[in-house]
């Protein structure tokens, strides 16, 4: 008896460890992040850094703002939203309600492939396909531009937006329906009356979950964008916060070094916002 | 628990000897240009598989090596452009241990095969925006380079005298990337390392000089320059430090200096 209660407690103390082990790793970063971000934003001056317009990390007499790489990911992410939103909310809402079991099934295993393709292949993709197709399609010296970014982007965030809205969809209780069908409603009304309100938490959070990862995406945005710190204009060549980090690393030294961390701590604030606000929808839901 | 601590302990103990090992063994220290990072990785690990002697690398730029073989702080400076006078006049050497050649490339759909130094500036820094100015087809010229901090953009800005005010269309971080691009956009000009050009772009030829190793070493092909390895004229290396200088200098290390993809001076 004594002898079991302790092969109990040893158990339970190595999930513990386990457990804290997670936690540890987002701490560690955490305060890595903080402490390696901080020094070169008290340099540069907090309002030169968050809002100068101009980054020129090697230049002569560097200027180190990135007002552009926040816009852009601002506008990156919400035309992301745009273009992938719909397309991904009404996909759940035919998969979940409407169509039969085979096309269902094929279609979702489908999304799940999406869903596992690594971000360089979406780049390489887009690199060699997309970028060629948007210089001709409209007429422009060079396709890689903010615009390419956005397409890759919406793509990349359709599997997560489809999946998350779906279990919310299918999550909705039988009877809501049925009494909304038998009240005379038609099924399409059902599903956008009854179905999609009773679920919208869950729809919310698959959107956010949606800018969650077009804001933190970087590789496949650096084969697309160009990479040039400019502000951000549609068919223009673009830096995200993310590529900034990415492309300038290897070679960095110095205060260069330290801005790509604060650039960085910029990112996190902006993934913790994102965070925060998943876990509120997510919460309401549950209530 | 006893027993997890014992072992972690020695574990500990054996890590630190180990530790305490490496630190004692010969080296040679380099200090200098972020361009040469590449063939001095190469042909330190050679060197080290060959003599048991470690060579450490700092990536400091240009400048800060040739300052710090004056003060003494490392036996080696690397510099990626030829010494000043004001620098010799400290008492330093300078030794040519590569060339560094970049290829101008451009589509191979584009008329366009010869340009001169002067023009390449000024299509960089856009004095020159549509190709039809220079001979090419009527379409505007989408300039392609590398990422800030590349050694290959600081030393295709150096040699043109573009620093800085280059208006790149896009900034990639590779050079496999620099020639798929231009691979695919028939108004793109780019640069990249000579050795890693292929056949999907066309390079052009500078002042009708084109980019060979010939060329190159000789120095009839302008787009290029000088890895110099910089010592003190007066003061002898140290042994393993003479043993490294020796070495990459020699002709056995020809093969490993053009794996880095430059032209061995000697």
């Amino acid at each position: 008896m004594k002898k079991n209660k302790m092969i109990e407690r040893a158990i339970h103390g190595v999930f513990l460890i386990l457990g804290l082990l997670t936690v540890g790793c987002v701490l560690l970063i955490t305060v890595y992040l903080v402490i390696s971000g901080i020094p070169a934003i008290t340099e540069i001056g907090i309002f030169d850094f968050l809002f100068g317009k101009k980054w020129a990390s090697t230049a002569a007499e560097p200027s180190y703002g990135i007002l552009p790489f926040i816009l852009t990911s601002v506008y990156g992410t919400a035309g992301a939203i745009l273009i992938g939103v719909p397309i991904g909310f009404f996909t759940a809402v035919y998969l979940s309600k409407i169509a039969n079991p085979k096309i269902k099934a094929f279609m979702e295993g489908a999304v799940s492939l999406l869903a596992g393709i690594p971000s360089v292949v979406y780049g390489l993709v887009g690199m060699l396909v997309l970028v060629p197709s948007v210089r001709e399609i409209f007429d422009i010296p060079d396709g890689a531009s903010l615009f390419s970014a956005i397409i890759v982007l919406a793509i990349m965030i359709l599997p997560s937006i489809i999946k998350v809205s779906m279990t919310a969809l299918e999550a909705v209780p039988k009877e809501y329906e049925d009494a909304s069908l038998a009240l005379g409603a038609t099924p399409v009304e059902t599903y956008f009356r009854v179905s999609v309100p009773a679920a919208k938490s869950g729809i919310a959070a698959a959107v956010v979950l949606g800018v969650g990862r077009a804001i933190g995406e970087a590789m496949a945005v650096m084969m697309v964008s160009g990479n040039v710190p400019n502000m951000p204009s549609l068919f223009q060549s673009v830096r995200f916060l993310t590529t900034a980090v990415a492309s300038e690393m290897s070679y960095s030294s110095g205060l260069q070094q330290q801005a790509l961390f604060s650039i960085a701590l910029v990112l996190f604030l902006f993934i913790m916002l994102i965070n925060a606000t998943l876990n509120f929808f997510l919460k309401r839901e549950k209530d | 628990m006893k027993k997890i601590i014992s072992i972690l302990t020695s574990a500990l103990v054996m890590c630190s000897m180990f530790a305490g090992c490496s630190s004692e063994k010969e080296s040679v220290s380099t200090d200098g240009s972020t361009s040469m990072e590449k063939v001095i990785g190469v042909l330190g690990e050679t060197f080290e598989n060959d003599t048991g002697i470690t060579v450490t690398y700092n990536p400091t730029g240009s400048g800060s090596g040739i300052k710090a073989v004056a003060a003494g702080t490392c036996d080696i400076g690397l510099s990626s452009r030829e010494l000043k006078d004001e620098e010799k006049e400290q008492g330093l050497t300078a030794t040519v241990l590569a060339y560094d050649g970049i290829a101008i490339i451009v589509n191979n759909d584009n008329p366009v095969s010869d340009l001169d130094i002067e023009t390449i500036a000024k299509i960089y820094t856009g004095e020159i925006e549509n190709w039809s100015e220079i001979g090419g087809n009527d379409s505007e010229i989408v300039l392609i380079g590398r990422e800030a901090g590349s050694g290959t953009r600081d030393g295709f800005e150096s040699i043109t005298g573009t620093e800085d005010s280059c208006k790149y269309r896009q900034e990639l971080t590779s050079t496999g990337d620099v020639i798929t691009t231009v691979a695919g956009n028939p108004a793109a000009i780019g640069y990249a390392s000579v050795a890693s050009v292929k056949d999907s772009v066309k390079i052009v030829t500078v002042g009708g000089i084109a980019p060979t190793e010939e060329t190159i070493r000789d120095g009839s092909y302008v787009v290029q320059r000088p890895f110099v390895l910089v010592t003190k004229s007066d003061k002898k290396l140290s042994e393993s430090a003479q043993k490294f200088f020796d070495y990459i200098t020699s002709e056995k290390a020809r093969e490993a200096i053009s794996v880095a993809g430059v032209v061995a001076a000697n």
